[in-house]
């Protein structure tokens, strides 16, 4: 086999595994699927409340906020 | 560096191909009434017996909210509309058989009622929205659809099926 071959060979194995890799993409939520992905268990924070435990359990650590998703200085005022 | 931007191109049609070409195969109001059958709350619903019938097709799941606002009004229509000709087919697009059937017995049906977890019936219909209504004529076309529901649509749909109706 040329070098040329190999090449072109290799060229095409990786954008086949690209295209697989990405073929993910391109898929659509049918309408009618929308309830699976409502349900709670899909939820990115699946318990409001125990995650705003969490934060304040860290932020108290950490000394300040800001750094995840509370807004606000270091004074220390909270 | 040729091989490059094939396979570049090749990704960028793999990527945006799908969805536009679903996209493309709507059902558009004038041709036939894809065909299905599907079991329903007593034995089956075969599309092919409802010709000669204005049909209202309507896909509709327990956990839609417009669709349990759709209910009492289809209810109405079939008590109004079922003397004169009108076939009402409610398809149930849930996974859940339970929460369908938990749902029916809040939202009585006297019409018929199909289920079909799969959803293959609304991707032939291709349903775009929850909930997605077909008028269907006497001679099988399509003569409107109908994506949501609120009641001034309604008010519309129920006189385009009175004129339907009509000998």
């Amino acid at each position: 086999m040329s070098r040329s071959v190999r090449g072109r060979a290799a060229l095409v194995l990786l954008a086949a595994t690209l295209a697989v890799a990405t073929a993910g993409c391109a898929t659509t939520v049918h309408p009618w699927d929308r309830d699976l992905l409502a349900q709670k268990r899909m939820q990115l924070v699946p318990s409001p409340m125990l995650h705003a435990v969490d934060q304040h359990v860290y932020f108290s650590k950490e000394g300040s906020t800001g750094g995840d998703d509370v807004g606000g200085g270091g004074c220390g005022c909270n | 560096m040729r091989g490059w931007i094939r396979a570049a191109c090749l990704l960028i049609v793999l990527c945006i191909a799908p969805p536009t070409a679903r996209a493309a195969a709507a059902p558009v109001v004038g041709t036939p009434m894809p065909r299905f059958k599907l079991p329903a709350v007593s034995g089956t619903v075969n599309s092919d017996s409802l010709r000669g019938h204005v049909v209202y097709v309507d896909f509709w799941a327990s956990w839609c909210d417009p669709c349990r606002r759709s209910f009492p009004w289809l209810r109405a229509l079939h008590e109004n509309y079922a003397a004169k000709g009108l076939v009402i087919v409610a398809i149930n697009l849930d996974k859940d058989r339970v929460a369908a059937e938990r749902f029916l017995v809040k939202y009585p049906a006297p019409f018929k009622v199909a289920f079909d977890p799969a959803g293959g019936t609304a991707e032939a219909f291709h349903v775009q929205a929850m909930p997605t209504s077909y008028l269907v004529g006497k001679d099988g076309r399509v003569l409107e659809t109908h994506a949501g529901f609120d009641s001034k649509q309604a008010a519309a749909i129920e006189q385009r099926i009175q004129k339907e109706c009509a000998p």
